[in-house]
């Protein structure tokens, strides 16, 4: 295994004359090694290994979401040189390589011109603390082996940090950070990437480019490496907003860096039209300097069905036996979550049913432009003051990817949510809705106040509601639209019914009312186990990956139970209705670790929307003036 | 191919092609070059001395400047033949060697100049192209040879550019555009000869700027920019894309004029590949690094970069639009502006990230980029509204093949229907309706008789109970048009539906920006929320519903733009549940005035019937657990039903027969007789309009191209099917169309006049009372008829009655008169 971390590319084009498959054995024999038990812990990982310990020209994987393609580039595939020692002409290989060696023969005859597409990529936007902890620990054991103490390798402003970090990382392993969710979970990590931390702020083109570079994170105070992936194989396979584990070599020379000068020569201008073409800000964008984004040369991509590290991502028989063996404890986990969720939501036992059947929602397909199978879920009639954030930073702690949109009059008018072209840079300017699937997005409606919207403030809003309704996301390319289905789960928290369209409305009703709150939900906290907790979270990524059919008896009899509802009274139960309760049927079951709907699901589902239902009729005689 | 030094990707041709002689060059760098690297003893070496002979140069081509071609060769020359005195010493060597009728071609080619020109020229004197349709060749006689008109053209109007469709020199020798396409830099220059040649011939008296130039356009080698790749470099491409950005304009040195300071001697220096060699020694006065680079006397020429996307048409799904930039030069600069979608054609570069000298390694990466020939805006014409192939789409032979076997089945409207939107649960006839609107009707040009043009489209409303999936309808539609926009009522202004002036940011210029129904031109225009939409918003509508135009007079802009797009609107119900004993137009409250221009409207409503639950039900739960190859077998293919969309809508344009026509009037005839009956209107021309475009589209959909009985039945059969749910008077059950004409229904109107009169005779029976109370009159009136009388049809009467100059009303007294 330890010869990959030092595998230097050099494939000699000699060699590519002879033998042109070459390149799909070395995909092959990656692939082959890959699959291999265990083998993709010993890959250091670019989430986890500060850069400067990777040694360049080595197999690195990286954890990453496609933020921005960028256009298909032409490189030297094959090119010719003169070897400095023997005089003779060579061919050599440009794949997997960013920069050629010697001097290069542009005339010969012998190039080679092949084509490669770089990705942007950006460590999985909202990622959980303890996801990153996890698998932060799980793959602790080689990096050590690469770490090459030469100062050449490091970037700028780390001369303070050393070795003895290292040990340090090792803490307790099976502690979980419990409370604050904002807190990262390797201090010391933080030091070290300091420099690749998005600013908070959303300002882009800094006009100064020796200021700080953004990184285009789709969230603000993220951080974490990003990465140009260069792409050689299967490029129509891969789609914006993908979540991917590449295998790749790493490359950070420092040739890379192309240094912008900011007043240049004009008359140099003139004759260089190579240099021109691009703007100081899309040269910053697009070959930004590789100490701070590397790029990766990709070998191999994994598609990511899910980022939680205590689940086995890949679909083998490794899974299913996982999945078989858990399937025993669902119903167990089930009522344990069940009860945690319960006392959280204060006492409200209905609202922590739905909050659980939200959480493990998935658009599972679409028919046609209707997404089938998201869950948004209102919850309405939250305790002011800090509660929602309390909730968020519970929901936090069992899903591996979330992120809370505070929607304050203020966030609504300055943020950006819808992803943006710039056309002066020529990239996706990312927003906060530029999300990896089956993130949870946290809308606290209750932060927000009376106020004028301004015109940026109705399209967050518009998208907010488009994302809900129909679980896409029209990006913004200025002279048109482009639309991205997506699938996120959106949780809407507010006092009375949002304004936002949503699936279902529950509104909460406490049974308890602690006289602290945050002192009360810290105790529930508290009392959890971290094993509980972890099995909190391998049931919520699990139960929302299996699959589920419904029988033709069963159809039947839901068929019978609409047509009788109908003949009551065909008001109170219409189409949108049917609809609910078949995807409450569905996660209902799912949440049992019921693959098929049987008839005591499909009339537990009836029985809890009933219960929802008379609730909300029960608030609107309440308060008559809603809606 | 000029020098073999100068392709940076020249493997592919060199590989492939012997290198034979050239009959000329450009420069003295690849002269030694050729020399060590041609082989002289090759039996492939040939050269004609004879072949030099023809094309003597008029004295007209003499006394009209060339112009650099910049978008031939990035920074070389185009080649300046003159075929008598340039030949350089080692090729006439060479030349005379050879055997007398061997070929001589271009070096890295297999271009022969003089077969070229001669084959250029007899398609340009010959080419005659009877069905063309271009807006370019409006106005010429389309049995002449074609390009011969254009010179006459240019002749007269001193533009020297030749536009030359590649399709045209495909159809007329496919040799010679296979040449073209792969070695334009060689053959585009040859055509420049050829054309100047034949011009000056013919006139020679012309005084033209330059010399003409030729700009092919419409290669048919690439059509989308994600298709290109490194097989294409360097050849003639086609492109198509939407402009994003330009830059300013650059000048570009073409050549460098250097003085010596020591002895004033001058001398010039050609770009070589975007360089200048800066002379070492002066040759006068043998003084090394003396000479120094006079700016106002070199020449420069314009260049402009621009970068065009891919448009979003021929994008896959889930990716982001490519880029590409592009080089305009010379009188091509500011040609587009951004947002234009253009059909750029031109050469296609690749040049090597420039060396460092200092380093040793180098980016192994190439830039790409596109030397423009040729511009062509297609969205211009929306502005003439001249063709409509702007967006025409290609399609495959099988394709055509598979979409004329689906429109031979018999069941194929049926299909189609079933096809559209699966996920919404039965509404054929509202499907059916919409599938007839997304085909339209033939468009017809009355513009002879002064009616203009007669609407072709077919607009449709949907109104119903919330909640019955008529977004979802529309959200479908939307997406399955090209052209589609969705707007909602609730959050649209007239300006955001038709045209707003902006201010540039940049230039400071007032640029119209062009709402949701220009830019739906050619396609749907869905409307969410109709009902929600303030008057004036809606009062833009009625124009673009009817004359397919939208006049704008703001900011000193007067204009009338095209809309002629198909309007798709969904309403709901005033009270949030439809009233059923209220007419349409009570229940939705818009103005009869628009309703009557839909041709359709459905009522999308609740059955609260026990079968239809039923299905409907077991629509939904099969919706939500069949397996996606289930819903394949199913139902037609979302990408088949947008082609055979698009194909009908371009390529069938179905007429009446004479049948059809019969079985229209007759329908027409009856629909009027129905009412008439009862003393009442039921159809006006208007409807007879929409039967004839249903009929039409009915027809698009079997791809047929006449419009037969079985059309006119299917078209009459919807649009009964369609009043029967919007047009049906609840007081009577009947259908009444004066409901959408009138806003009234005529057994209303009757009430009225009834009332009305009752009043009257009350009021008569009365006897001398000149005035009486409000009130009094109100009660009595009730109290007397047997009917019950609310306080509206009170006041009605009053007004009618004030209408006669019976009486007036002031305040609370009613005064006779």
């Amino acid at each position: 295994m330890r010869m990959w971390f030092v595998c230097r590319f050099c494939c000699p084009a000699a060699q590519s004359n002879s033998n042109p498959e070459w390149e799909a054995k070395v995909l092959e024999y990656f692939k082959g090694q890959l699959r291999e038990k265990e083998s993709h812990s010993w890959v250091p990982s670019l989430n986890d290994v500060p850069l400067h310990y990777l040694k360049p020209n080595s197999l690195v994987k990286f954890r990453c979401l496609v933020q921005d393609m960028f256009d298909p580039e032409f490189y030297m595939g094959v090119y010719e040189t003169v070897d400095p020692s023997t005089k003779a002409n060579v061919l050599r290989c440009g794949k997997y390589k960013d920069v050629t060696e010697c001097g290069v023969d542009l005339n010969s005859r012998n190039t080679v011109t092949a084509e490669r597409q770089t990705f942007y990529c950006v460590p999985i936007p909202g990622e959980s603390p303890w996801a990153k902890e996890i698998s932060f620990l799980s793959a602790r054991v080689v990096p050590s082996t690469s770490y090459v103490p030469s100062r050449q390798k490091r970037s700028y402003e780390e001369d303070d940090d050393d070795m003895d970090t290292q040990p340090q990382k090792q803490r307790e392993p099976h502690t979980v950070m419990m409370g604050g969710g904002g807190e990262h979970p390797h201090g010391n990590g933080d030091s070290k990437r300091q420099e690749t931390e998005a600013p908070s702020s959303q300002t882009t083109a800094p006009s100064d480019c020796s200021s700080h570079l953004d990184l285009n994170f789709p969230l603000p105070g993220e951080r974490g490496p990003a990465c140009l992936v260069k792409v050689y194989e299967g490029l129509d396979s891969f789609k914006l907003n993908d979540t991917l584990e590449i295998y790749g070599i790493l490359s950070v020379n420092p040739v890379l860096t192309v240094i912008v000068y900011p007043h240049r020569d004009p008359s140099l201008l003139l004759l260089n039209p190579t240099e021109s073409m691009e703007t100081p800000e899309e040269q910053r964008a697009h070959d930004p300097p590789a100490s701070l984004v590397p790029r990766l040369h990709m070998l191999y991509a994994r598609p990511l069905q899910h980022n939680n590290p205590l689940l086995p991502s890949a679909p083998t028989e490794d899974q299913s036996a996982f999945v078989s063996s858990f399937l025993v404890e669902m119903a167990s986990v089930r009522a344990e979550l069940l009860a945690y969720l319960t006392h959280v939501l204060l006492g409200d036992g209905l609202a922590a049913e739905y909050l659980l059947l939200h959480l493990i929602s998935n658009v599972y397909t679409r028919r046609d432009v209707l997404p089938l199978g998201k869950f948004t879920l209102n919850l309405s009639g939250c305790p002011l003051n800090s509660y929602t954030e309390r909730l968020y930073q519970i929901v936090q702690q069992l899903v591996p990817c979330s992120y809370r949109l505070s929607m304050s009059l203020h966030t609504m008018n300055s943020m950006r949510l819808v992803p943006k072209k710039d056309y002066v840079a020529n990239r996706l300017v990312s927003g906060a809705l530029q999300l990896a699937r089956n993130t949870s997005l946290f809308l606290d409606e209750t932060q927000l106040e009376q106020g004028q919207l301004d015109s940026s403030g109705v399209r967050n809003i518009t998208a907010l509601g488009n994302l809900i309704s129909w679980q896409k996301v029209d990006y913004d390319f200025s002279y048109h639209q482009m639309e991205f289905p997506c699938n996120i789960n959106v949780l809407v928290t507010s006092e009375g019914r949002s304004l936002l369209p949503s699936d279902c409305q529950v509104p909460l009703q406490p049974q308890v009312t602690p006289p602290n709150m945050e002192e009360y939900l810290t105790t529930i906290h508290m009392a959890q186990f971290t094993s509980q907790i972890n099995k909190f979270r391998v049931y919520l990524s699990l139960a929302r990956t299996l699959d589920y059919s419904i029988s033709d008896e069963v159809t039947k009899a839901v068929e019978d139970d609409f047509v009788d509802m109908r003949k009551d009274d065909p008001q109170s139960v219409t189409a949108e209705d049917l609809h609910r309760m078949l995807v409450v049927a569905r996660l209902l079951s799912l949440s049992l670790g019921q693959t098929t709907l049987s008839r005591d699901g499909w009339m537990r589902a009836k029985h809890i929307d009933m219960l929802r239902r008379s609730r909300t009729e029960q608030q609107k005689s309440l308060n008559g003036n809603e809606p | 191919m000029s020098s073999p030094t100068s392709t940076p990707v020249g493997s592919k041709r060199s590989r492939d092609d012997i290198p034979v002689t050239r009959k000329f060059y450009r420069n003295r760098l690849s002269e030694s070059y050729l020399q060590s690297y041609v082989d002289m003893s090759s039996p492939l070496m040939y050269g004609t001395p004879s072949s030099r002979v023809e094309g003597t140069p008029r004295s007209g081509v003499r006394g009209t400047p060339v112009r650099q071609r910049p978008d031939l060769g990035s920074a070389r020359k185009a080649p300046q033949v003159d075929l008598h005195t340039e030949l350089p010493s080692a090729d006439g060597a060479v030349a005379s060697e050879q055997a007398a009728g061997q070929k001589l071609v271009i070096w890295g080619t297999d271009v022969n100049v003089g077969t070229c020109k001669e084959k250029f020229q007899r398609f340009l004197q010959r080419f005659i192209d009877p069905t063309s349709n271009e807006d370019e060749n409006a106005g010429l006689d389309l049995n002449e040879p074609l390009y011969m008109q254009k010179l006459e053209e240019i002749s007269v109007i001193g533009e020297p550019v030749l536009n030359v469709n590649c399709s045209h020199v495909q159809s007329f020798d496919a040799d010679l555009y296979r040449q073209l396409i792969s070695y334009p830099q060689e053959v585009i220059p040859t055509f420049d000869m050829a054309v100047n040649e034949l011009f000056f011939e013919r006139f020679p008296d012309s005084i033209l700027e330059h010399q003409i130039q030729v700009r092919p356009y419409n290669a048919l080698k690439t059509r989308n920019m994600r298709s290109l790749n490194p097989e294409d470099i360097d050849q003639m491409i086609t492109i198509s894309g939407m402009v994003i950005r330009t830059s300013q304009l650059i000048p570009e040195m073409q050549e460098a004029f250097f003085q010596c300071q020591v002895c004033a001697f001058s001398t010039r220096v050609e770009v070589d590949r975007g360089r200048i060699a800066e002379p070492a020694v002066c040759r006068n006065c043998n003084t090394t690094h003396s000479l120094a680079l006079i700016h106002n006397r070199s020449a420069f020429s314009d260049k402009q970069m621009i970068k065009v996307q891919e448009s979003p048409d021929d994008m896959p799904a889930g990716q982001t639009p490519h880029t590409t930039i592009v080089y305009a030069h010379n009188d091509l600069v500011d040609k587009v502006q951004p947002g234009d979608r253009i059909n750029i054609t031109g050469i296609y570069r690749a040049v090597p990230m420039r060396e460092n000298p200092r380093q040793s390694t180098v980016k192994s990466v190439y830039k790409t980029h596109i030397d423009v020939i040729h511009f062509r805006k297609t969205d211009e014409k929306r502005l003439h509204g001249l063709d409509e192939d702007s967006d025409q789409k290609l399609f495959t032979e099988e394709r055509v093949q598979t979409l004329k076997e689906l429109a031979a089945k018999p069941d194929v409207y049926e299909r189609l229907s079933s096809a559209l939107a699966p996920s919404i649960y039965e509404q054929e006839d509202i499907k059916k309706g919409i599938l007839l609107q997304l085909f339209g009707g033939t468009r017809k040009d009355f513009s002879q008789t002064g009616r203009g043009n007669f609407r072709a489209e077919v607009n449709i409303l949907l109104c119903g109970d919330p909640g019955t999936s008529k977004s979802q309808l529309l959200q479908y539609v939307f997406n399955l048009v090209p052209r589609g926009q969705y707007t909602s009522g609730k959050g649209s202004s007239a300006v955001g539906l038709t045209a707003y002036v902006m201010k540039d940011p940049e230039t400071k210029q007032l640029v119209l920006q062009t709402g949701a129904l220009v830019l739906s031109d050619n396609g749907i225009c869905c409307i969410d929320e109709f009902d929600k939409m303030s008057d004036s918003t809606r009062s833009v509508l009625h124009e673009v519903m009817e004359q397919q135009t939208l006049s704008i007079a703001k900011a000193g802009i007067i204009c009338q733009l095209n809309a002629r797009t198909s309007v798709l609107a969904a309403a709901n119900p005033v009270e949030s549940q439809w009233n059923p004993k209220k007419t349409t137009i009570e229940n939705i409250q818009l103005p009869h005035t628009l309703l009557s221009r839909f041709d359709l409207i459905f009522l999308m409503l609740d059955p609260q019937d026990e079968a239809y639950d039923r299905r409907l039900a077991h629509h939904l739960v099969a919706l939500y657990y069949q397996s996606e190859e289930q819903i394949e077998e199913e139902f037609l293919d979302m990408a088949v039903l947008k082609d055979y969309i698009a194909y009908a809508r371009t390529y069938i344009n179905p007429r009446l027969n004479e049948e059809a026509s019969q079985a229209l009037i007759e329908a027409y005839v009856d629909m009027r007789k129905i009412g008439s009956g009862r003393g009442m209107v039921s159809a006006y021309p208007r409807q007879l309009e929409s039967l004839i475009r249903l009929a039409e589209a009915h027809a698009k959909v079997r791809f047929s191209d006449k419009v037969e009985t079985v059309d006119v039945e299917e078209a009459k059969r919807l649009h009964r099917e369609a009043l029967k749910q919007s047009a049906t008077d609840p007081r009577t059950g009947f259908v009444d169309i004066s409901i959408l004409t009138t806003g009234m229904s005529a057994t209303a109107r009757k009430r009225k006049e009834e009332v009305a009169q009752a009043l009257k005779k009350m009021i008569q029976s009365r006897g001398k009372t000149p005035a009486m109370k409000y009130q009094q009159l109100f009660d009595d009136l009730r109290g007397q008829s047997e009917a019950a009388i609310t306080k509206d049809m009170f006041e009605e009467a009053l007004r009618a009655l004030a209408d006669e100059d019976y009486l007036t009303v002031t305040g609370k007294t009613v005064r006779l008169l």
